[in-house]
């Protein structure tokens, strides 16, 4: 395959997947991959570099939308991004320890966990009941405006929290995806915290997590300019338009299809890695 | 209560500081990473792509040093190379400036954290793992 053939189609490949991806709240980084490796052939190690700047640019081209309508909470993510962005480089360590073929598996069920995340229906928890002494001490609790009061809420089961971000940091550095499907239970389920607060803070940290990993990445040579370039490009113009048709599209039938064509690729991926074929 | 809707006024402009930095740093990298493409593929387009296997021997540009020497000679790759660079750096700038937001504050505890983050992340940039 021609340089110029093999971009044509990663620029639309990544186009559709930052407009999926930001249309379904699953993000870009999930598609990007399968479609690397399974679509193109190339090898899972490029795949993931290429993932994880995808990840970035979706998560700040977002973030710029997202300040008008949500409040983030830089303090639960200023705090949670310990956890994140030092489990994430412990995760680009074992990445570089283990088989790739287990790095494929691995991914093939985050990918079901995501499809099945994706079509249940979110439950907010908030409350602003008694909070946690680590809540107070590290001054997570707090406001945001809602039909023109002040809401206030308190977050609850810290150590709970920061050790799912823990968890998040490092599948997010071994795997060069953003993690949003368990910060999004880190934050909403166990420690409690308003919808309009967490879908801002969890992006704001999925950016710094990447971050970091991403400079791990470059000087592992794994982010290859010859595939990251239309990636970028393609995932950002996608994600801009998923954003702009999200405000007034309702999106529950494209997210059972997105489920489903989802399955099937991270049961590809599970048996490919499994029968060493990727 | 009056203390906390202050908080959070301050709060917003920070944040609607951050929302243009955030596009401008998505937009600006975009289009550098697009020169690029135009100047890699306009000298390699009917190359034939190899991308099977994981080589870190053959791979240019993974440092910023060496992007920062490729960008002289004008080099496509090293162009994206550094439009990618300054997209890993916009959400670090976000810790950055929310830093001396905390700063502003007087609220030091988050000062040390939001510099833990930041030490995390250029601790990054000198980790040197064997493949």
């Amino acid at each position: 395959m021609s340089i110029l053939l093999f971009t044509l189609i990663v620029l639309i490949g990544a186009f559709l997947a930052g407009l999926l991806g930001s249309l379904t709240g699953l993000g870009g980084g999930v598609i990007i991959i399968p479609l690397l490796t399974l679509g193109l052939g190339v090898d899972i190690h490029y795949a993931i570099g290429a993932s994880i700047i995808s990840v970035i640019a979706t998560s700040s081209g977002s973030a710029a939308a997202y300040v008008k309508e949500g409040i983030t909470n830089i303090r639960i993510g200023m705090f949670l991004e310990v956890a994140t962005t030092a489990s994430a480089i412990v995760g680009v360590v074992i990445a570089s320890y283990i088989k790739a073929d287990y790095i494929v598996v691995i991914f093939g069920f985050i990918l079901l966990f995501s499809a099945v995340m994706m079509l249940k229906k979110k439950i907010d928890h908030s409350n602003n009941e008694k909070t946690s002494i680590l809540a107070n001490y590290f001054k997570l609790n707090g406001s945001y405006p809602t039909e023109g009061k002040i809401q206030q809420y308190a977050v609850h089961r810290v150590v709970g929290g920061f050790s799912m971000m823990f968890l998040a940091g490092i599948l997010s550095g071994l795997l060069g995806i953003g993690s949003g499907a368990l910060k999004v239970i880190g934050m909403d389920n166990i420690m409690k915290i308003p919808f309009k607060v967490s879908t801002t803070t969890s992006n704001f940290m999925i950016g710094v997590t990447a971050a970091a990993s991403a400079l791990v990445y470059l000087h592992k040579g794994q982010i290859n300019p010859a595939i990251a370039m239309p990636v970028t490009i393609g995932v950002i113009l996608g994600a801009t338009l998923g954003a702009k048709i999200l405000i007034r599209t309702k999106t529950d039938k494209l997210k059972v299809v997105f489920a489903i064509v989802v399955t099937i690729l991270a049961l590809q991926m599970i048996y490919k890695g499994l029968t060493g074929t990727i | 209560m009056s203390m906390q809707v202050k908080h959070y006024l301050g709060d917003k402009d920070v944040q609607a500081i951050l929302g243009t930095l955030l596009r401008v740093g998505v937009i600006v990298s975009a289009c550098v990473v697009f020169i690029g493409g135009l100047v890699f593929l306009y000298n390699n387009s009917s190359q034939i792509s190899s991308f099977e296997t994981f080589k870190p021997e053959d791979v240019r540009f993974s440092s910023i040093a060496e992007i920062l020497k490729g960008l002289k000679t004008f080099d496509g790759l090293a162009i994206i190379q550094f439009g990618v660079i300054l997209l890993i750096f916009t959400p670090i700038a976000r810790v950055v400036f929310s830093i001396f937001g905390f700063l502003m504050e007087k609220d030091y505890m988050y000062v040390i954290i939001g510099i833990i983050v930041l030490c995390i992340i250029v601790a990054s940039l000198y980790l040197d793992i064997a493949h």
